[in-house]
């Protein structure tokens, strides 16, 4: 149970007093000996997970062991577009299990999450893309996921700040519209999760970087070398992100998984002006507006491997040429930050959420460039897997051996670029 | 933006070279003969290495020629570059404050 639990009467009630009593949303844990389970990493997707094994599965002896502090990997770096119309039905209805849970998760979290359905809109600036969107639109209708296809003047009603002129580069030819698609506060997340966590009994322990996985006679896993002391275990879940093949290289389990830089930016604060979340890959552009009223700007990856969690200024430049040439009225805009975060990309562009050829080792990655949209649906698929040494029937087919089988799920090939 | 330096050119910016991904993979010689989990290998398994990574980048807008480069990938450093063929250098001898490899 939560020691306070957040809502108006009580933000009032504090408002009045001061706000002199509020108490520290987690607990400071030190590790413990030893626990039933053990996930690595304190990112959304790890500490969802962690929830999800003491609320669903009724493991309470859980650590969530984190190297730096919790949400300071790609959960408090991503610009936090939310969706679920992806071509393949597997995709769709494993990104769709997240996208029904983020409407209830601040209710379920008593957290506010900030989850805002604002509507997503997808680009088309070429005879292809339009092609493809329409295809990923009845795709997706038959899948039981929204997706609409608009033409210009619909896509400029939608958002009335988008260029439709046909002067420009590349013009935009219309757009795949997913209602149901908005954005959630990425911090809130990731402290949503451990409040709820710490709440069922789970230790979040930062600043406690993994450096060995011990495994016993028979190779299933044992223990946790950590650099706060051995913490023995027969359950670990991988949920690393960009640093997932060094875990996972401590058990001897090599991945088909690269770590490359990607880059997003923001404005300065300015009135509300944007009213939806609008992307488009054809021209590497996404962007939102937060509640604070700077523009979230994504951009895109770099050619090259890197565990550096920055990015070279061109990338950015690219990106702010199309932004510019799509919205005019944001030339004059100043960007205030910039910062990388070092995402673990797939050959086929979808995810990894399965057991391993290591007994008690689980993993959860290969998220790439979009995985905040699946945070609640990964965390509790994850958390079923690694409970169950089984996987849910949703992730099934997100296994590692689709590499080898043959069964890619091959979003790259379907979007044709970064997604 | 890199700064790399092509074995045939010398130093030039990153935007003139495409990058080639890990080097030494080599191709199979007899590919009937492999099954697939050593194909998966080839095709998709990758050391993503964090430290001392060989690469291949190509100076596709200079010379057009492919050739390896050695690159800490905690700093992005440059500690060197050589011709298609050589074998990997040591990273120590290429650069002694370089981390060790990450394997
Ligand atoms: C710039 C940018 C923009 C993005 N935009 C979007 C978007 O709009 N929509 C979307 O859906 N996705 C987006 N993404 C992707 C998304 O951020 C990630 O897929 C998702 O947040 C991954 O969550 P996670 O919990 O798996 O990883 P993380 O939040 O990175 O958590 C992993 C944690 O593991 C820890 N760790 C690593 N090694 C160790 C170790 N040895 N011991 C202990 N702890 C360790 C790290 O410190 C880190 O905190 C974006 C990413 C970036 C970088
Ligand atoms: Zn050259």
């Amino acid at each position: 149970m939560f020691r306070q639990r957040f809502s108006g009467l009580a933000l009032i009630r504090r408002g009045l007093t001061g706000h002199r009593d509020w108490q520290p949303h987690w607990r400071k844990a030190a590790p413990l000996a030893s626990y039933d389970a053990v996930i690595v990493g304190g990112g959304g997707h790890g500490l969802g997970a962690a929830y999800y094994l003491a609320r669903e599965h009724g493991l309470t002896r859980v650590a969530v062991v984190e190297k730096g502090w919790i949400g300071g990997g790609n959960t408090g770096r991503n610009t936090t577009i939310i969706r679920s119309n992806y071509l393949f039905p597997q995709s769709a209805a494993l990104y769709d299990h997240a996208v029904k849970m983020w409407g209830e998760l601040s209710q379920v979290l008593n957290y506010n999450v900030m989850f805002s359905p604002r509507g997503v809109m997808m680009l088309a600036h070429t005879v292809h893309d339009v092609q493809v969107f329409k295809r990923h639109v009845h795709a997706n209708r038959c899948a039981g996921v929204d997706n609409e296809w608009l033409e210009p003047e619909q896509a400029k009603a939608f958002c009335p700040p988008l260029n439709i002129g046909s002067d420009i580069r590349y013009p935009v030819l219309g757009a795949a519209l997913q209602r149901r698609g908005g954005t959630a506060r990425h911090d809130a997340v990731a402290w949503g999760y451990a409040r709820a966590a710490d709440a069922l009994g789970v230790d979040i322990i930062e600043n406690c970087e993994v450096t060995g996985i011990r495994r016993d006679s028979a190779g299933a896993v044992e223990a946790l070398e950590t650099s706060r002391g051995l913490i023995r275990t027969r359950k670990v879940g991988v949920s690393a992100a960009g640093n997932t093949s060094v875990v996972m290289a401590m058990a001897g389990v090599r991945l088909p998984l690269e770590s490359y830089p990607l880059q997003a930016l923001v404005s300065e604060p300015v009135k509300p002006v944007f009213p939806c979340v609008v992307m488009s890959n054809t021209i590497h552009a996404y962007i939102s507006q937060s509640d604070k009223g700077e523009l979230v700007i994504g951009a895109g990856t770099d050619a090259y491997t890197s565990y550096t969690q920055r990015g070279a200024l061109h990338v950015n430049t690219h990106t702010l040429d199309a932004i510019c040439e799509l919205f005019p009225d944001f030339r004059r805009l100043r960007m205030l930050r910039n910062w990388g975060g070092i995402v673990d990309v797939t050959p086929d562009r979808s995810p990894i959420i399965a057991k391993t050829p290591v007994p008690g080792l689980y993993v959860n990655c290969g998220w790439g460039t979009g995985g905040f949209k699946a945070t609640p649906g990964s965390a509790h698929l994850f958390a079923w897997t690694i409970a169950r040494d089984e996987p849910h029937p949703i992730n099934a087919p997100f296994n590692i051996e689709r590499f080898r089988d043959g069964h890619l799920i091959d979003e790259a090939a379907a979007a044709a670029v970064a997604h | 933006m890199l700064l790399i330096p092509c074995p045939h050119c010398g130093p030039r910016p990153e935007l003139e070279f495409s990058y080639g991904g890990e080097a030494h993979i080599a191709r199979p010689r007899q590919p009937a003969e492999l099954d697939d989990a050593a194909w998966a290998n080839f095709l998709y398994t990758r050391r993503n290495t964090k430290g001392a990574h060989a690469e291949r980048w190509r100076h596709a807008r200079g010379c057009g020629r492919f050739f390896n480069v050695l690159r800490d990938t905690t700093s992005d450093k440059i500690l060197t570059s050589y011709p298609v063929g050589a074998p990997r250098p040591d990273p120590r001898a290429a650069d002694s404050a370089a981390p060790e490899s990450a394997r």
